[in-house]
């Protein structure tokens, strides 16, 4: 969700096997640089699984910060929010025909401190919205809560509460989520 | 699951997960829908150029997953490519054909002729036999006049003065159909191209939200994005939400201040020989 020069990503702690719960402390936002954060959720559909490839696919993300970690090397500065989306579309889009079975959501401060959010789905397709994105199990809820609580240019406390009722309203209403939520804000 | 770091791969597409994903569907797992832009994109020729159209609204099943997207791509400064189909080949297919004729621009030092563009997309999506989903209203003025194609997902191409492509084109046809002519003007073709999108919107469920129109003359484009805002958010409250700070329980914090990024600049000193 976007703030006033300031955005929050939040994300449930639930990891679970059907209706079995295997983790509630699970962490699915994870940092690229100081500003750019993604929070990576697995299957929108929760068919009977094998969670070993669900989880690991959940930590597709090594493969993103190696990819930052080069381009910081060349170029000498971290990547911007934009250009990092388009890194995660082009790698996901890559693997078209086999897709990898995670819904990526990324949140950046770019130039003077101006908020960027964006979802994809699994093949790369990019959204980006001005206000808050979401995915997920509880997608449909959320775009509910959040489309009825968000106001333009919050301030970081603000935002921290509105995001928070959105996730834990509509998680309340999912079976395949919940146990809490982690938030950053920045 | 070894995740071999190997550098970017040279370009294309890579099958390497197909063996694993076909494994976990015979296993019952269900592959995730893609986002699909379920649309109205309609283009006409007038008498100076080209109109271009489109709604803006993006579906992931029935939820809609953006109010509004942008369907109308940039290809050339005087070609836009209107997509329909999944989300992701629309703007996978049209960026890398945008980038091609850029390159082909390089070499050639020439303005790109709509025919290059529309060669290349058609070779791509026959390439792969119609499993890139992308069903794109190509248009634009060159030196050899204006033009407006259609190209299905397999790979074949229409020419024709007005068309409509997705799932709102019956609805755009039939305005086109009856009010279409020859030599149209500027503001005719604009109103024309809005009536269209209006009718995918209002009548078909996969449309909706704002319409976008592209005007290209020789010279000239124009791209008059939410050109209409038929559907504006009237029911929002006034007061919103407002949550007191301390409203929701936390069970810890974690503030960390970011570093400050120090610049250092040489003094410009000249190298001794």
């Amino acid at each position: 969700m976007v703030g006033k020069n300031c955005f929050a990503i939040a994300s449930d702690r639930r990891l679970g096997v059907q209706l079995q719960t295997i983790a509630t402390d699970f962490q699915r936002v994870f940092k690229i640089h100081d500003k750019l954060y993604i929070g990576l959720s697995g299957l929108a559909t929760d068919a009977q699984t094998l969670w070993v490839f669900r989880i690991l696919d959940s930590f597709w993300y090594q493969r993103l910060v190696f990819r930052h970690k080069l381009y910081q090397l060349r170029e000498e500065r971290d990547m911007k929010p934009e250009t990092f989306a388009s890194l995660v579309s082009a790698l996901l889009y890559e693997k078209r025909f086999g897709p990898y079975f995670c819904q990526p959501v990324i949140a950046g401060l770019g130039d003077n401190d101006e908020p960027f959010i964006c979802t994809m789905d699994c093949i790369g397709a990019k959204e980006l919205a001005k206000d808050f994105v979401v995915s997920g199990t509880a997608s449909e809820s959320l775009y509910g809560a959040c489309e009825s609580m968000y106001k333009p240019n919050m301030e970081p406390e603000e935002l921290f509460e509105t995001i928070s009722q959105a996730l834990q309203a509509s998680v309340d209403r999912d079976c395949l989520s919940g146990w809490g939520g982690y938030v950053l804000i920045v | 699951m070894t995740g071999s770091m190997d550098l970017p791969a040279k370009g294309g597409f890579s099958f390497d997960l197909c063996r694993r994903n076909n494994m976990l569907q015979k296993n019952g797992l269900k592959l995730p829908g893609f986002r699909k832009t379920g649309t109205t994109i309609v283009g006409l020729v007038f008498q100076d150029g080209v109109v271009l159209g489109a709604d803006t609204r993006a579906t992931e099943g029935p939820i809609v997953a953006d109010k509004n997207c942008e369907k109308i791509h940039f290809m050339a400064p005087n070609i836009y490519c209107c997509g329909a189909g999944t989300a992701a080949d629309t703007e996978a297919v049209t960026d890398m054909v945008s980038s091609q004729l850029q390159l082909h621009r390089y070499a050639t030092g020439r303005e790109s002729r709509v025919v290059t563009a529309l060669t290349l997309l058609k070779s791509h999506l026959f390439r792969y036999q119609g499993h890139v989903s992308a069903a794109l209203v190509l248009g634009g003025v060159d030196c050899t006049g204006p033009h407006l194609h259609t190209v299905y997902p397999h790979g074949s191409t229409d020419t024709l003065p007005f068309a409509t492509m997705g799932s709102g084109s019956l609805a755009a046809m039939s305005v086109f159909e009856s009010k279409y002519k020859e030599g149209l003007t500027r503001e005719e073709g604009i109103q024309l191209v809005s009536d269209a999108i209006c009718a995918g919107i209002f009548n078909d469920l996969g449309s909706g939200s704002n319409v976008d129109v592209c005007v290209i003359t020789k010279g000239k484009t124009e791209y008059l994005r939410n050109h209409q805002l038929p559907n504006p958010r009237t029911y929002a409250s006034s007061k919103g939400y407002s949550f007191t700070k301390g409203q929701t329980e936390v069970l810890s914090t974690k503030i960390t201040p970011l570093k400050q990024k120090v610049e250092v600049t040489e003094g410009g000193d000249a190298m001794e020989e």
